[in-house]
């Protein structure tokens, strides 16, 4: 059973739903970022999502463009995104805290998918999540990730039909990821009712466990994902207590570590005060 | 590649791939659409309404066919090659770009959008699309860098004269790779009412595909004027790229022909070894951007690197997924010009000929400089002067330090 597989097991079994954090590997720089990815789980992250910084990242509002671009400037690479993990792994002996990559396609690609692959499961990471990557071209990842025991969560959206559905499970494992609007990240926020509705479409098509995100701001927003979801996947709303962390220079002010925390609480606790029987 | 196909002409697939080249590498919420406009596109080409809706626009708007030039002045002074100028310029909007966009926009109205957005670098691509938007009346958003917007002014000014809002993009390096980000971001946001109509052949598809095929009307035009003008086909064909719309265009229709030597033209900028130019297939290698693989120029982790040209509409730092493959079978021979060959290239054409020439198409000029001297005098040699150039009147005044007064 893969980590991600053990923890949504143990989430059912605690009766609640869990927490996704995103933060951008390398923002604003390796060590405030590292700082950050270490006490993640403390702070009540269930799932952590580990973003590789790129130039271009085409489906990401302004929040993760400048988180990107900070993490870039600082010397970001893919080789220090996989030593963070590895690090995390070996400081805290944290073995059980499931932690996907999320990204765009093409450092994937330069890497080749299968050293990609081999790399990152030997680092600790437990799955992908790759925005440009959908099922028509996914062939290409899938026999890799499955050979080094990683996951792969596809993406669906409101516009992914009932008769498209299938195509993208099939190529879905972990957990599915429903991008709950219409827009690139932290725009516009969904309904609770169109949650509800979107997650009872999903279920009825798999088994998999469901992740809602894209404009979850607030514990009460959080709350409302996980009376019906899986999870809540969190990232904008996080990067902008990084970005609020920073001082006119852009170097980290000493409350931006705890800001970030104090922020993932208040997000766990609307999680954690949903029960689910 | 040992082998090659039987024709080069078939793809792509029905996966949208051009050997490795081409595919659908978007965000999921996209795909449905994309599908869509593949059908719709499919259902279009075999309408006879819809092609001769669009014929009659291209004839009686646009105002093609455009004349098959014999440029006689410059062939005498290059002393080589008999060469013809394929004059794109004079189409309604002054570049081949409407070609495209009339065909894009009676698709936009068939799949029943009420909102049309754009990318833009130049702005010509801009401008014919806020021209066909303003012709069927749907609304329409050009997103344009904000470099480009200062150093191409006078299309910025068309736009908003046709009606188009124009939004600055002032994210990376503010130019049109990141034009075509931001047009991606607000498509995922309004797809259900938005048309995107690309300006070149790139993008998921069936976008190369589709603007390939409304751009080939420059290609088989060509063919027909030169059988009527020489009685052959041409011998060469030289064309500037950026996505490289108008070279595909006029490539396509003869890439079956052996006899017909084909060249591409790519920015070099400061030069191929400054690391400063926009030649993808010369400076860079395949990787996977705006929802296709094609040669890209990027890092040794794949981070994608800034573009340089002179040029705004080949300041680009990818290629059209096909020309990538072309480039891999060695059907299309693939060089470059430097900034300053093609403003030399463009006071050529000004001097010797009356005719002032887009800085883009100035590039293929000066690749025509180049090659004409070394051919015989009966080697029928066709250059696409692709657009006008008084959108870049300023800036080459600026270059020459001239001051325009107004």
């Amino acid at each position: 059973m893969s980590r991600i597989a053990k923890r949504f097991a143990q989430l059912k079994a605690d009766k609640r739903a869990g927490l996704v954090t995103y933060v951008t590997a390398g923002d604003p720089d390796a060590d405030v970022s590292y700082q950050i990815l270490k006490g993640l789980p403390g702070a009540g992250a269930d799932l952590i999502e580990l973003g590789m910084p790129f130039t271009d990242p085409m489906a990401d509002g302004p929040s993760i463009q400048l988180a990107g671009q900070r993490a870039l400037k600082a010397g970001m690479t893919v080789d220090k995104t996989f030593d963070m993990v590895k690090r995390f792994r070996k400081d805290t002996g944290d073995n059980d805290t499931p932690i996907l990559l999320m990204g765009y396609y093409n450092l994937v690609y330069q890497r080749g998918p299968e050293k990609f692959c081999k790399d990152a499961a030997a680092a600790g990471v437990d799955g992908f999540i790759l925005v440009d990557l959908p099922p028509e071209e996914a062939d290409e990842l899938k026999p890799f990730a499955a050979a080094a025991g990683l996951d792969t969560v596809l993406l669906t959206a409101p516009t992914t039909d009932d008769k498209r559905l299938p195509a993208v499970l099939k190529y879905s494992s972990g957990f599915v990821y429903f991008v709950s609007v219409l827009g690139i990240t932290g725009t516009s926020s969904a309904t609770e009712e169109a949650v509800q509705n979107h997650v009872a479409r999903l279920r009825r098509h798999t088994k998999l466990p469901i992740g809602v995100g894209f404009g979850i701001r607030t514990p009460d927003q959080a709350a409302a994902v996980a009376r019906h979801a899986d999870a809540a996947v969190v990232g904008t709303a996080i990067i902008d207590r990084v970005k609020a962390g920073l001082d006119d220079k852009g170097k980290a002010k000493p409350d931006l570590v705890p800001g970030v925390f104090a922020y993932i609480k208040a997000l766990a606790a609307g999680v954690r005060g949903v029960r689910k029987d | 590649m040992t082998t090659s196909p039987n024709s080069f002409r078939t793809g792509p697939d029905e996966r949208g791939h051009f050997g490795i080249f081409g595919g659908r590498y978007v965000a999921e919420t996209l795909m449905p659409l994309i599908l869509e406009l593949e059908k719709a596109y499919n259902a279009a080409k075999a309408d006879p309404a819809f092609q001769s809706e669009l014929d009659y626009l291209l004839e009686h708007y646009a105002g093609r066919p455009s004349p098959l030039y014999f440029a006689k002045r410059l062939t005498e002074k290059l002393g080589g090659a008999k060469i013809y100028l394929k004059r794109d310029e004079l189409n309604h909007t002054g570049s081949h770009k409407i070609n495209n966009v009339l065909g894009q926009v009676l698709m936009a109205k068939r799949m029943g959008k009420t909102r049309v957005i754009a990318e833009t670098g130049a702005g010509q691509h801009g401008v014919a699309t806020a021209t066909a938007c303003a012709l069927f009346d749907i609304p329409c958003v050009v997103f344009m860098g904000s470099v480009d917007v200062e150093r191409q002014s006078p299309n910025v000014f068309r736009m908003k004269m046709l009606g188009a809002e124009v939004r600055p993009v002032t994210a990376g390096s503010s130019t049109l790779k990141d034009a075509m980000n931001e047009a991606l971001r607000d498509w995922v946001a309004t797809c259900e009412n938005t048309f995107y109509c690309i300006g070149t052949v790139a993008g998921p598809h069936p976008y190369p595909a589709m603007v390939r095929d409304f751009q080939c009307v420059i290609g088989n035009e060509t063919r027909q004027q030169m059988m009527k003008a020489e009685g052959r086909l041409p011998d060469t064909l030289v064309a500037c790229i950026g996505g490289g719309s108008n070279a595909m265009g006029l490539f396509h229709p003869f890439l079956d022909d052996p006899g017909v030597r084909i060249v591409g033209v790519e920015a070099a900028g400061h030069g191929i070894e400054s690391g400063e130019h926009a030649a993808s297939l010369t400076g860079g290698r395949p990787g996977v951007l705006h929802g296709n693989r094609t040669y890209l120029l990027q890092d040794k982790e794949g981070q994608i690197t800034e573009a340089h040209s002179i040029s705004a509409g080949l300041d680009y730092p990818g290629i059209g997924p096909e020309h990538s493959w072309l480039k891999e079978n060695g059907r299309v021979e693939y060089v470059s010009a430097t900034d300053t060959e093609a403003l030399d290239a463009f006071g050529v054409l000004c001097k010797l000929e009356g005719i002032i020439p887009a800085l883009e198409s100035s590039h293929a000029l000066a690749h025509v400089i180049k090659l004409a001297p070394t051919l015989p005098m009966d080697n029928l040699l066709v250059m696409n002067l692709s657009g006008r150039g008084d959108k870049d009147v300023p800036q080459v005044a600026a270059r020459m330090g001239m001051k325009i007064e107004s």
